[in-house]
């Protein structure tokens, strides 16, 4: 979570309002943030971190572990309207990308604010082509986009 | 995201719009379901709401997912903390 917190910011710019899950409860957060996380992040964590000690909102989202009794690395986006747009889920020995995420919120900020007009090709970084769906483009995309390297 | 009075209950995160035998949800349920019907996230779904305690810069506070909606949310769950990855 301390990767999240240190590129805090640029969620900010998006408009991401972020929250951290775990099965540690909020006083536990608040002495991982004073002992040990403030040492990473200048100012500590700086979004909302939750406590869910009985695994219930896990159990919502598909990643409470029953077995361990804890929650996996699960990251959720989520549009304005509430809707789940992108999940990922991982065991814990693996820590997630930030890069990535952001990527996939740009690019899903972009597909709304063009009202669905535009989608985001393979490996698509903000500035680069997107691809407009509709009859031109069937059977078209080798016009506009190549699978590189 | 409201502050509360800290007791020393376990007080833990509830989902909402799930009927549940014990512990009475922490707000009104947003819509009343029956345990079968029970919120499972899925891509292009609606996120389960819930409300859960939470830490906040300094502060403990409460935290309702609904609250938030009109803007995008990253929610990141993860082992636990003081862990290493």
């Amino acid at each position: 979570m301390s990767a999240v917190a240190d590129k805090y910011k640029q969620l900010q710019q998006l408009g991401v309002e972020v929250f951290s899950v775990s099965v540690d409860s909020h006083f536990v957060h608040k002495m991982w943030n004073d002992h040990e996380l403030t040492k990473m992040v200048d100012g500590g964590v700086p979004f909302h971190m939750l406590s869910d000690q009985a695994g219930n909102i896990g159990r919502a989202y598909g990643v409470y572990d029953e077995g361990q009794g804890i929650e996996l690395r699960g990251r959720f986006i989520i549009d304005p309207d509430g809707v789940i747009q992108a999940m990922e889920v991982l065991t814990p020995p693996v820590g997630r990308k930030f890069a990535e995420t952001v990527r996939q919120i740009q690019a899903f900020q972009l597909v709304r604010a063009s009202k669905g007009t535009e989608a985001t090709p393979a490996g698509w970084e903000p500035g680069e082509a997107v691809l407009k769906p509709g009859p031109d483009l069937v059977g078209n995309v080798w016009k506009v986009w190549k699978p590189h390297e | 995201m409201d502050e509360k009075p800290q007791g020393c209950a376990r007080i833990t995160g509830a989902v909402l719009g799930e009927e549940r035998a014990e512990a009475p949800p922490v707000t009104q349920p947003v819509q009343g379901k029956g345990k079968e019907e029970r919120m499972t996230a899925r891509v292009g779904g609606k996120a389960p709401d819930f409300t859960a305690p939470a830490y906040h810069r300094g502060a403990f506070t409460n935290v309702q997912l609904s609250k938030s909606f009109g803007k995008w949310i990253l929610l990141c769950f993860y082992p636990g903390d003081f862990t290493f990855v």
